[in-house]
């Protein structure tokens, strides 16, 4: 392959962070108008070395080029500078700016002094026709969909000429539709000549769109293939180093005794003036994966919030381990046997300027076993820590007191799973407890919910992942807009009949009680 | 296992060094102004003032060391007040009222109820702790402000204090003949903090074993904030309130508390400064805010709200607002030590950005020796 057909080449990239090397000797080349993928489990270095790319870091070794000649990175004006722009994982809007104002934010047209955006707002008009990339130019950016937010983000780059388009992780925040267009949009924009280097976790995206695909693992360099000729399977074996396991192993469930039962809860919206969870009832029971599936927003957070008591609701009644924990404060439902691993980490999972070793503790830290009279025991914590790392496989720079927020998302995550589930709890509350992370640590936390339902304990799931729902639940219950329209077994339905539920178009009576 | 765990430890040490390091640097620059305004005004004199600043207290040997101390002592306590507070992510702009409300305990138990000092101390704190308590309330439970609160009592407190004093509301502190409260040393000698001798060791009247009280209880909040769950709770909520409630901590409550603490260090720094006799409580001039109040504020900045630190940092502004105090009237007005003092102080907000420059320059000259190790070991590969 002659080296000018590259538009960008990464060559020999490595990247050091205090006890850890983030990418080491990792090569990549980009041609013109490919998708290329990269693929690796978290903490691989993906992040990083598009970083490095984008100017926000730069290498402690290895070079650049652009077109075959080196290029110097410093800052993501000199990327934008080489037309290079990047969609982050999370974005970069001003919220209380218009969608418009947004996408020529920093290079604004004017006329004198004057703003003119007559043309810009042209500009941006004819790039989404070209591009389908569908906007309401003047909503503002916290009123719109989080679909049409990386839509703008992807018009940012457009809008300045930006050649090489970084994607990372684009579709862990998206619902299936808007994934689906996504994935039409990039191969549009390969179409017409751009670049794309695009981040993901699943491998049914890479196969449908890309064309190469780059495989890192643990910051190493493991091997570019064509996606033509390879399988999913090769994909995740080259990922994670072994063979991986799609489908969830599992036995059929023993239901036992009831451990939760819900009884008409009704929770009020924070955003507006309906109920956002109406009237729902069900119970859980030992050794059963309740999954609790619908589209994000429709009552599903404010739903577990009131059940772990983060906030109030306002009617109804939660029955745990025969108990009456309706008001029960955060802390009693958690000694009394309640796990939580909450759907946002970082705003209420970790503390994120606390030590690894710290936020292990965080559900116990007043145990006995860690403290005496008020002082905390500073070995004990660190013991049980280590042990946690090492059996739940924790990756970070400095291990016990690697600041929680220096780890990748993924092995945050596993400190959380770890942390919840080592409390050994009756009932585990998973709030998407695979979100943004690679199959390998799916495999593994899919695992240890099946394993601690073996072990007779319950699980409510809640997760968007239709095949996450499948694969993983015992019995499915469908929240649509506050309510429970449905429930189904996983193995008498279908992916189809799930979405009509979903999506609202379908609906039946839901027996109260199941027991 | 072992090896990390002591990989770690040099990790924490070079940490603590750095934020050392950056804090002396911002003092160095603010020393550096100082001279510059010195001599933009007088430089004939100039350097003659800067060596005066430079050496504060040691300047009049040995009264000035105890002039040092005695100052130290209630700075180091509202530092401490203001250290806290940051801990839980509040910001205690309120020590000043604290620390007037604090007085006001003091004298009250001192000059009318003629207590023996450690009551008279324990009142103060109180005095504090409910100055400090109220602003907590108001943000825990109706979302206002911390700041906004405090800056308000600050001043209903100033008034209200000065008013109670004036007027004799609860006793006869006033003595009209010195427009101040009466002297602790003639009215209720048992008021006074014991010197231990310390009096006699530096030839003054008012330093007393105020200074090793403040860095005892320095100490104490040092374990506190560090050794115990309390602490891990506190901080958590700093950090992030929302983990915090979910851990189930009750953010209200440590909001509330974390104020109340705050508050009471802030009334123990009055305590210590008016139960050692360094001054009176003036009703008629204090129209304005104790500065010991507001100096609490670039004593925590400057310590990276360390309370260990607090206390070097309060002996270094007192050391050099001493120092200031000998310069030359005839050249000089005191108040250049004040200069030198806000110079370090704005600086202060910096030593976070000093932290990092000094970290990248470690960083980049690791680079180059690594470098530099890399090629002299590809040689080696090449000659082997
Ligand atoms: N700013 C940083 N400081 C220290 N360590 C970091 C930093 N950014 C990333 N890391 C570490 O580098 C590794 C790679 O992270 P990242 O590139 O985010 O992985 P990925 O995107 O593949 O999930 C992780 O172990 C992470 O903890
Ligand atoms: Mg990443």
């Amino acid at each position: 392959m002659e080296n000018n057909d590259y538009i960008i080449e990464m060559l020999n990239i490595t990247k050091e962070f205090p006890g850890i090397k983030a990418n080491d000797n990792v090569t990549l080349q980009l041609r013109k108008g490919e998708i290329h993928a990269l693929l690796g489990e978290n903490g691989a270095g993906k992040s990083t070395l598009m970083s490095i790319l984008f100017g926000l870091y730069q290498p402690t070794s290895g070079v650049i080029k652009k077109n075959g000649k080196e290029v110097k990175i410093n800052n993501p004006n000199d990327a934008n500078d080489l037309n290079i722009g990047m969609v982050h994982q999370h974005f970069k809007l001003v919220e209380c700016f218009s969608v418009l104002d947004n996408i020529i934010l920093g290079i604004e047209p004017a006329k004198g002094l004057f703003l003119s955006k007559k043309g810009a707002r042209e500009k941006v008009a004819a790039l989404s026709d070209k591009y389908g990339l569908k906007v309401d130019p003047d909503a503002l950016v916290s009123d719109i969909t989080v679909g049409m937010q990386q839509r703008t983000e992807i018009l940012k780059m457009l809008y300045r000429d930006n050649e090489i388009l970084i994607f990372d992780e684009p579709t862990a925040v998206l619902t299936p539709q808007e994934i689906e267009e996504l994935m039409k949009i990039m191969k549009n924009l390969a179409r017409e000549g751009k670049s794309i280097l695009f981040i993901t976790h699943k491998l049914n995206e890479i196969m449908e769109v890309s064309d190469r695909c780059t495989i890192l693992r643990k910051g190493k360099y493991i091997g570019t293939v064509n996606i033509k000729d390879t399988t999913k399977e090769e994909l995740s074996k080259m990922m994670v180093g072994r063979d991986v396991n799609f489908k969830v192993d599992k036995k059929p469930a023993k239901p036992g005794e009831t451990v939760l039962k819900i009884e008409n809860m009704t929770v009020p919206s924070k955003m507006h003036k309906n109920n956002a969870v109406k009237n729902v009832s069900f119970n859980v029971r030992r050794g059963e994966i309740v999954c609790i599936a619908g589209i994000d927003g429709n009552g599903q957070t404010e739903f577990v919030h009131a059940l772990t008591g983060l906030e109030k609701m306002t009617e109804g009644k939660i029955i745990f381990d025969g108990k009456d924990i309706t008001d029960a404060s955060i802390r009693e439902r958690s000694k009394s046997g309640m796990s939580h691993i909450p759907e946002d980490r970082h705003k209420h999972g970790l503390v994120l300027d606390y030590t690894l070793e710290q936020n292990m503790v965080l559900q116990r830290y007043w145990d006995d076993e860690f403290q005496k009279n008020g002082f905390i025991k500073q070995s004990a914590v660190r013991k049980y820590s280590q042990r946690l790392i090492e059996q739940y496989d924790v990756r970070s720079g400095q291990g016990p007191i690697t600041i929680a927020r220096s780890m990748s998302g993924g092995n945050q995550q596993k400190a959380i799973i770890a942390r919840e589930i080592d409390k050994n709890p009756d009932l585990l509350v998973a709030v998407q407890p695979t979100r943004g992370l690679d199959v390998g640590a799916i495999e593994y936390i899919h695992s240890q919910l099946v394993a601690q339902r073996d072990k007779g304990k319950a699980v409510l799931l809640v997760s968007l992942e239709l095949d996450e729902v499948m694969n993983v639940s015992d019995r499915i219950l469908v929240m649509y807009e506050g309510e429970i329209v449905g429930q189904l077994d996983p193995d008498k339905t279908t992916v189809e009949e799930l979405g009509l539920y979903m999506a609202g178009a379908k609906r039946e009576k839901v027996p109260a009680q199941v027991n | 296992m072992d090896n990390s765990t002591k990989k770690n430890k040099k990790i924490d040490i070079s940490s603590g060094i750095l934020s050392v390091l950056a804090s002396l640097i911002c003092i160095i620059i603010g020393l550096l102004v100082g001279l510059v305004i010195l001599y933009c005004i007088n430089s004939e004199n100039a350097l003659d003032g800067f060596s005066r600043i430079l050496k504060g207290g040691f300047y009049l040997k040995p009264k000035g060391i105890g002039t040092v101390l005695a100052q130290t002592a209630p700075l180091i306590m509202t530092g401490l007040s203001v250290a806290f507070a940051f801990k839980t992510g509040l910001f205690n702009i309120g020590a000043a009222g604290q620390y007037t409300l604090g007085a006001l305990g003091a004298l009250y138990f001192a000059l009318v109820l003629k207590m023996p000092w450690f009551v008279c101390l324990l009142a103060a704190m109180l005095f504090g702790a409910l100055w400090g308590a109220i602003p907590g309330i108001f943000k825990a439970y109706f979302n206002v402000n911390e700041v906004i609160t405090a800056i308000m009592f600050n001043w209903i407190g100033l008034y209200a204090v000065n008013e109670i004093i004036y007027k004799g509301v609860i006793g006869d502190m006033y003595d009209m003949k010195t427009t101040k409260t009466y002297t602790l040393r003639s009215t209720s000698p048992s008021s006074m903090i014991p010197d231990m001798g310390l009096n006699n060791l530096f030839k003054t009247k008012s330093t007393t074993i105020a200074i090793f009280i403040a860095i005892i209880i320095a100490i104490v909040v040092y374990i506190v904030i560090n050794k115990t769950t309390f602490g891990y709770e506190l901080k958590a909520c700093g950090h992030n309130k929302e983990a915090a409630r979910y851990a189930g901590i009750n953010d209200k409550k440590n909001i509330v508390l974390s104020m109340t603490i705050a508050g009471a260090l802030s009334g123990i720094g009055a305590g210590l400064y008016y139960l050692s006799g360094v001054a009176e409580w003036n009703p008629q001039v204090s129209t304005a805010l104790p500065a010991m109040g507001f100096n609490g504020i670039p004593v925590a900045l400057l310590a990276l709200s360390n309370p260990i630190g607090v206390i070097f940092a309060a002996l270094f502004v007192s050391h050099i607002t001493v120092g200031g105090g000998y310069l030359p009237t005839k050249y000089f007005q005191p108040e250049i030590a004040d200069v030198i003092i806000a110079v370090i102080i704005y600086l202060c907000a910096f030593v976070m950005l000093f932290k990092g420059m000094v970290l990248e320059a470690i960083a980049n000259k690791k680079k180059k020796k690594d470098a530099q190790t890399q090629t002299s070991d590809m040689g080696k590969g090449a000659a082997e």
